[in-house]
């Protein structure tokens, strides 16, 4: 990167380097490289512009439903791809639904709590880890990195968990996935390249090692705390396999992704079924916008924090990659 | 895998392990919760192997439950459902690999071409977007497009050329899954191999275009070696995971398109050990699917040596 930035630049140093010229340097064509053919450049735009079509023209089509009249939905047949009567209601009505609402709040509840616990026992083991030459520390990074190769498998984990009186419980959701081992490996990689001037001069200062932690690791290591805040988070959010195992017949609490694999991916997949609607409210079937909405909703809060991790995504991964 | 702490100068003297300890102590407290977490919900269950020896009864526990030996074991291996799971992992797993591999190192060599860089980020913003997505989400998302009710059967029908019921049909299902596999994970496998190309010393190409090398001898001279570390490592790890080919995914869709077709070893452990309550015969078919994923990542692991890159760990 940093090559093709003087090279873009060289006959330009006089000018004063504004952002944007650095931009358009940045995305200049590298001058050894010959110009593109038209036949190439179509079919690289197809390419990619088929690959973008693949992933958001879904994603229209099921926001658009979700919003669409029942009339909309009867005249197209079934999921609309144009715009024709668009109406709030569909959301009015699955705000109002109990079982949408408790799930909301279940997932919620548990992405919450989850990551918290996961970040406080991942952030202080993989500071605890981060000292050069500290007492016993190859010992726990060992432990910690044979659960990476080892298991004992789906029976023996539930029966722990179950043994241990889990069934039906909150905590079995949380507690059993709660470490990562990866994700420490990842803030460990990030923690021992914190200036170790500042260290020792907050060590000169009096500051114990939870001090230093709380206001001189963490402050530095921002990025790298919201990857794996959101890679945790987002772990919990989707995960509902482990309901499967814990609470499979417990409807009240059952998080999102449950009631969509239930109400939406199941009642459609299955042949012949009869959409029994959505807990006691709807006798009826419930209507597609309806479920299309419970889709959105699965999606929203992903949509919100996403922008924000993004840009540091590939910081994350790669160290994982890397250092891992 | 490099686990060492960075070396630093030796300290002027060795200290006892005592001034250590109290010196540290604040450190080890740290790595107590997830030390405690490991040790409950990854240790203790590695005891709970045991119960594939066992006819497990829930009613005595562990402890008291009636020891058999290897007949867990001899009935498993005379079970043609298993057997037929263990088809369908290697299938389904096989055809992954050969669909789905090569995918994200083309998408990052195209994307690595394209001179804008804005148009790199938008790009980027949204073929990651999928890889956060749940399995439900994701294989819901499929339904509504392709399944029988979706937008491809709606305009099939309303142009009188029948029904294609792709999410239901068994024959097709590895098909299907590697394709859903693909519209969820092969953006995001990207990063890795853009980061490795962005390492690639660019003078290297601009000594090989003076020397009047194309763009084809440049990307097969240059580029392709310049990846290869991160393709192999990209390889071991999906060997050594050969064998846990998308649970969630295939538990999904199980009910749609039948065991015969979804059973992998993970679900037929799940089906048979949980579901049906033969706890022990659910264990058996878990270790011996772990047994075999050890050998696998070792066996992975020594080829990647053989090709002189370090794969997962070094020598």
């Amino acid at each position: 990167m940093t090559n093709v930035l003087t090279m873009g630049t060289r006959g330009e140093k006089r000018r004063a380097a504004t952002a944007a010229a650095r931009r358009r340097a940045r995305s200049a064509r590298p001058p050894w490289d010959e110009p593109p053919t038209a036949v190439g450049q179509a079919a690289k735009g197809l390419t990619l512009g088929g690959m973008l079509a693949v992933i958001l023209v879904p994603l229209y089509i099921i926001v658009l439903t979700s919003f669409s009249t029942p009339g909309a939905i009867n005249r197209a047949g079934g999921l609309v791809i144009w715009p024709d009567g668009l109406t709030t209601e569909t959301y009015r009505q699955m705000l109002s639904d109990s079982t949408i609402i408790t799930a909301l709040g279940v997932s919620l509840g548990i992405t919450v709590v989850g990551t918290a616990v996961s970040m406080a026992v991942s952030v202080l083991c993989a500071y605890g880890l981060s000292r050069p030459r500290s007492l016993g520390h190859r010992f726990v990074l060992l432990l910690l990195i044979i659960t990476m190769f080892i298991s004992g498998g789906l029976i023996p984990s539930f029966l722990v968990v179950t043994g241990l009186g889990g069934y039906g419980q909150w905590w079995a959701l949380i507690l059993p996935s709660a470490v990562s081992v990866f994700n420490i490996l990842v803030l460990r990689a990030f923690y021992q390249e914190t200036s170790s001037e500042l260290i020792d001069a907050a060590r000169m200062d009096g500051a114990g090692e939870w001090r230093i932690l709380w206001s001189v690791v963490l402050p530095t290591s921002r990025a790298v705390t919201a990857v794996t805040a959101l890679f945790y988070a987002v772990g919990y959010w989707n995960s509902f396999f482990n309901v499967m195992l814990y609470m499979p017949t417990d409807s009240e609490k059952w998080p999102l992704q449950y009631v969509l694999l239930t109400y939406v991916n199941r009642a459609n997949g299955l042949p012949g079924s009869v959409n029994s609607g959505f807990g006691q409210t709807h006798a009826q079937t419930a209507p597609l916008s309806l479920q299309m909405a419970v889709v959105v909703l699965t999606l929203v809060p992903l949509v919100i924090v996403y922008p924000f991790v993004q840009k540091h995504l590939r910081t994350g991964v790669l160290t994982g990659a890397i250092k891992g | 895998m490099s686990t060492a702490a960075p070396k630093r100068p030796a300290g002027p003297a060795r200290l006892t392990w005592r001034t250590r300890l109290r010196r540290d102590k604040s450190l080890l407290l740290m790595t107590v919760p997830a030390v405690v977490l490991l040790l409950v919900f990854n240790y203790v269950p590695l005891f709970g192997i045991v119960t594939a020896f066992q006819e497990y009864d829930p009613l005595v526990g562990v402890w008291h439950s009636e020891w058999v030996g290897f007949d867990q074991f001899q009935q498993l291996f005379g079970d043609p459902a298993f057997w037929a799971s263990m088809k369908n992992t290697l299938y389904l797993s096989f055809v992954q690999l050969v669909l789905f591999f090569p995918i994200p190192i083309a998408l990052a060599l195209l994307l690595n071409s394209v001179v804008s860089e804005r148009i790199r980020n938008f790009f980027q913003s949204v073929v990651y977007l999928p890889h956060f997505f749940s399995w439900v989400l994701a294989v819901t998302i499929f339904q509504q497009m392709l399944g029988g009710a979706g937008v491809l059967n709606q305009f099939l029908r309303q142009h009188d050329i029948g029904t294609w019921d792709i999410m239901t049909n068994p024959h097709t299902f590895a098909l299907l899954v590697t394709s859903q596999a693909i519209w969820k994970e092969a953006g995001w496998g990207i990063i890795v191999f853009l980061a490795a190309l962005s390492a690639i010393n660019s003078e290297l190409y601009e000594a090989a275009a003076a020397d009047g090398a194309g763009r084809l001898r440049r990307m097969w001279h240059i580029t392709l070696p310049g990846l290869r570390g991160v393709i192999v490592l990209m390889l071991v790890l999906r060997l050594g995971n050969a064998l846990s080919v998308g649970f969630e995914q295939f538990l999904v869709q199980r009910d749609a398109v039948g065991h015969e077709a979804a059973d992998v070893l993970d679900t037929f452990s799940f089906y048979y050990g949980i579901a049906t309550g033969g706890y022990s015969y659910g264990a058996a078919a878990g270790l011996f699917k772990s047994v075999v994923s050890l050998l696998l990542i070792w066996g992975a692991n020594k080829l990647a040596h053989a090709f002189g890159e370090d794969g997962l760990y070094r020598r």
